[in-house]
């Protein structure tokens, strides 16, 4: 699983990227997490608000972060 | 179904929405008996002697206090609601090709009800001027929507009245509306960054979800646990200070530098804000202290404006899109535009 967190390094992006990390561990999911903070990346996914969760190019979160049970529920289906 | 939007934290862990709806006639009773019921509490259960400075002083913060908390808790509910229905993307559809000034009306009013958060600033930025959206109009969204805070605008209504919190919208719609009306006439799109308009922009793929009223409620309610949790100690301050200051400190400390008699003071105190960055609940103390101790209403406000409306950090962001000649302007005219208020708000009180 490709796990891709967008955003320019706000606080927002910061706490999104480490709840992430924090589920990914704790339940063993085998995923690589990149952090995107350049904006004309972010800019293909076409968000307008950041921070944003993106499982395997789709984008699943956007504009807020979310509980860490939503994470879950994103990651695990 | 899950349901995944914006700004909709905790939607679904949390579908009960009697909470809420019970939590409306105590609020609503609490409201309606707070003068005798923090009379009570200061005169009987404290026995403190009426009209002693103190006791004063301590009755105005046990009113004061509860009363813009729980003002605050009924509109962010009520604004947490609305904004439900305002998304960045339907506003950004409702502007794309509009033109000149009723685009800037339109782009200021919709920048109060969209929810914003200055970390987004780019990627809404973008996002407008990629779909079409003229760069002035962009510009009064990116106005409007940090300047025109709701939280600011409570506390305003608590602290000074109806009339100042109500001019306090006015004149930040009006800014707001004239300085993107005037960036549009001057034709600046030269000092857009090139790249800007070369951007691919991808879609998200993120389909609308029909939210239940059940949801928006819900969203409300948990806009207010939020936003209520992070502001309240701002709330405190401010109100400490208005309480403190009730009659024991003397009001001469700012009037030599920010009073109205001195006619430099509101270009001043914008130099002095904009580099300050603060988000409109933590300004509003300060904009107390400033006033109690002698600042003039006009002068504080353009300092509070100055502050959450045009912040060096977000200037700095906006670097990355815009070339420095626009962010001068774009600083020189938003603030020429507080500076007016400020003058005129000194004049009007």
């Amino acid at each position: 699983m490709e796990i891709k967190i967008l955003g320019s390094g706000c606080s927002k992006c910061k706490t999104l990227e480490k709840l992430t990390r924090n589920i990914v561990e704790q339940n063993g999911i085998d995923a690589t997490i990149t952090k995107v903070e350049d904006i004309v990346e972010i800019m293909k996914y076409g968000i307008m608000t950041t921070p944003a969760l993106v499982v395997d190019g789709k984008v699943e979160i956007k504009g807020r972060v979310p509980s860490a049970l939503e994470i879950k529920n994103v990651l695990i289906k | 179904m899950f349901i995944r939007n914006e700004y909709l934290p905790g939607m679904k862990l949390n579908k009960n929405i009697a909470i809420p709806l019970l939590l409306l006639p105590v609020w609503y009773l609490t409201y309606h008996n707070l003068q005798p019921l923090t009379d009570w509490i200061v005169y009987s259960v404290t026995g403190l002697t009426k009209d002693a400075h103190f006791t004063e002083a301590l009755r105005f913060f046990v009113f004061e206090f509860p009363k813009v908390m729980l003002l605050l808790t009924l509109i962010i509910f009520i604004v947490g609601i609305v904004r439900t229905y305002f998304t960045p993307e339907r506003t950004r559809r409702a502007l794309e090709g509009k033109k000149t000034f009723t685009g800037n009306v339109m782009a200021a009013t919709l920048g109060i009800v969209t929810p914003f958060c200055s970390c987004s600033a780019i990627p809404l930025f973008l996002g407008f001027v990629e779909s079409g959206v003229p760069l002035g109009v962009t510009f009064s969204f990116l106005i409007a929507a940090p300047m025109i805070n709701e939280v600011a605008m409570i506390l305003l209504y608590g602290m000074f009245g109806f009339k100042v919190a109500a001019i306090y919208v006015g004149t930040g719609l009006i800014i707001a509306i004239l300085a993107g009306w005037v960036i549009g006439l001057l034709k600046l799109e030269k000092w857009v960054e090139p790249w800007v308009y070369q951007l691919n922009m991808g879609d998200s793929g993120l389909e609308e979800e029909k939210l239940s009223f059940v949801n928006r409620i819900n969203c409300g309610y948990d806009a207010v646990k939020e936003i209520v949790s992070k502001v309240w100690i701002y709330v405190a301050l401010g109100i400490l200070v208005g309480a403190g200051a009730h009659g024991y400190v003397p009001e001469e400390f700012m009037a030599a530098l920010m009073g109205k008699s001195v006619w430099y003071s509101v270009p001043l105190s914008i130099l002095i804000g904009i580099p300050l960055y603060s988000n409109a609940a933590g300004i509003i103390p300060i904009v107390s202290v400033l006033i109690e101790k002698g600042a003039s209403l006009g002068t504080a406000l353009a300092f509070m404006m100055a502050v959450i409306g045009l912040s060096l950090p977000e200037m700095v962001i906006l670097r990355k899109v815009l070339r420095l000649p626009l962010i001068f302007t774009f600083i020189g005219i938003v603030g020429v535009g507080i500076m007016i208020v400020g003058y005129l708000f000194n004049y009007i009180f």
